[in-house]
């Protein structure tokens, strides 16, 4: 893509710098480091974080770690059984982990555009794109391992059989079933490229928009940027809660029978 | 912007994470916070149920002070009356006594009076036979005339 012309000076080149990830090897087999590195360990963050909640956790007066812990499973219990109606021991720490990991992806937005990559470049690291969220190979990693999980529970609630028939049978009936198929495969594939995209759209405009703001004079900037900053928390955190969410919808409806 | 490898690997830690997070982090955490909505649901009940009975209790209470009340009213009244009934019982036991006393007494007058009456009448025929025997200067043999005495001596009495 055009990210790897990055020799343009300029502005030009101070976006296309901020937008290049850090990368090693070449085609389909590179890996983006600072996507696997962030993620990794935003990731163990998360993790640490509710381990430590869950290994002092009591019935009794919850502290600091273990109230803001329950908190969090609290919300994310209501949402898995406000919308699926089964039991299901997957689906509610799927649920969390995603709330979770996406809002700390999203969450790196919020830091300085130059912070990282300069504290980076001091480390001889020439590219670094630190939000996550803003690589097409996270969100889609995880829409496609959620797309996976939707036929997994479709099949093995539905049996192959009734979800082979729900793919060819409905909505229109038997006579119509090429179109069905047609259909229903449009409807399928959608939900994974549509969570994908959604928020890896919604992040790499913001992020985008933060650099524009960084191009400006500094005496602007705090005028446009703390706005925009304020504006991203509740972006960032209803982007993390519409993923969860579909998470949850999509899971149910392959546990349902039609 | 191209998908590369990066996708698997975001894959494996999505997996990772959400494998650790189903096996160590929900359940202890889900589980306590089950536990802690059964406790205070327990204490509430609890509390409710103590407060039940506590009323309860005071009704008892009330209940048994007022029997208590009822029932020491009433034995104070029965003492009274028993006082009562003793003072009558003894004064008629005395009233009783007195009479007995004096019935006694009077008997015993009676007899006193009746020894006395003996006492002289012998004395007095003692005295007449003395008299009789001065008189007639010869000795009366008493024995020979008992009846003779004894006759004088009713006389007497």
């Amino acid at each position: 893509m055009a990210t790897e012309a990055h020799a343009t000076e300029g502005v030009t080149g101070y976006i296309i710098h901020h937008l290049t990830p850090l990368h090693v090897g070449e085609g389909f087999w590179t890996l983006n480091l600072d996507t696997l590195f962030f993620s990794a360990v935003l990731g163990g963050l998360f993790l640490w974080f509710f381990k430590t909640a869950a290994d002092k956790a009591t019935s009794g007066v919850p502290g600091l770690v273990q109230n803001f812990a329950e908190m969090l499973i609290e919300f994310v219990d209501n949402q898995v059984k406000d919308s699926f109606h089964g039991e299901s021991k997957l689906i509610a720490p799927l649920a969390l982990t995603i709330f979770c990991w996406v809002f700390m992806w999203n969450f790196m937005d919020l830091f300085p555009v130059d912070i990282l990559p300069l504290i980076g470049s001091m480390m001889g690291i020439e590219y670094l794109r630190v939000v996550p969220s803003t690589d097409l190979n996270a969100t889609f990693a995880m829409s496609i391992s959620v797309f996976c999980l939707i036929i997994f529970y479709s099949i093995k609630i539905k049996g192959p059989w009734g979800f082979a028939k729900e793919l060819m049978f409905q909505p229109f009936g038997p006579w119509l079933l090429p179109f069905n198929l047609l259909l229903k495969l449009v409807e399928e594939i959608a939900k994974p490229i549509s969570l994908a995209l959604r928020l890896f759209g919604n992040l790499y405009a913001g992020e985008l928009i933060f650099i524009l703001i960084a191009l400006l004079p500094w005496y602007i900037q705090p005028v446009l940027s703390f706005p925009w900053a304020i504006f991203h928390i509740l972006i960032i955190t209803l982007q993390a809660f519409i993923f969860m969410v579909l998470t949850i919808v999509y899971l149910s409806m392959a546990h349902e029978h039609h | 912007m191209s998908i590369n490898a990066t996708l698997i690997g975001q894959m494996i830690t999505f997996a990772l994470l959400v494998w650790f997070t189903m096996k160590y982090i929900w359940p202890p955490l889900f589980d306590s916070l089950e536990e802690r909505k059964k406790k205070i649901a327990d204490g509430l009940a609890a509390a409710e149920k103590g407060q039940e009975e506590i009323l309860l209790a005071e009704k008892k209470a009330k209940g048994v002070i007022k029997t208590a009340k009822e029932q020491s009213s009433e034995i104070v009244n029965l003492a009274q009356k028993r006082a009562n009934d003793l003072i009558e019982e003894s004064k008629d036991t005395a009233k009783q006594e007195g009479e007995r006393l004096l019935v006694a007494a009077k008997a015993q007058i009676e007899q006193e009076i009746q020894q006395a009456k003996e006492g002289l009448r012998q004395e007095v025929a003692d005295l007449a036979l003395n008299a009789a025997a001065q008189i007639l200067g010869a000795e009366i043999d008493k024995a020979k005339h008992q009846d003779i005495i004894s006759k004088v001596s009713k006389q007497l009495g």
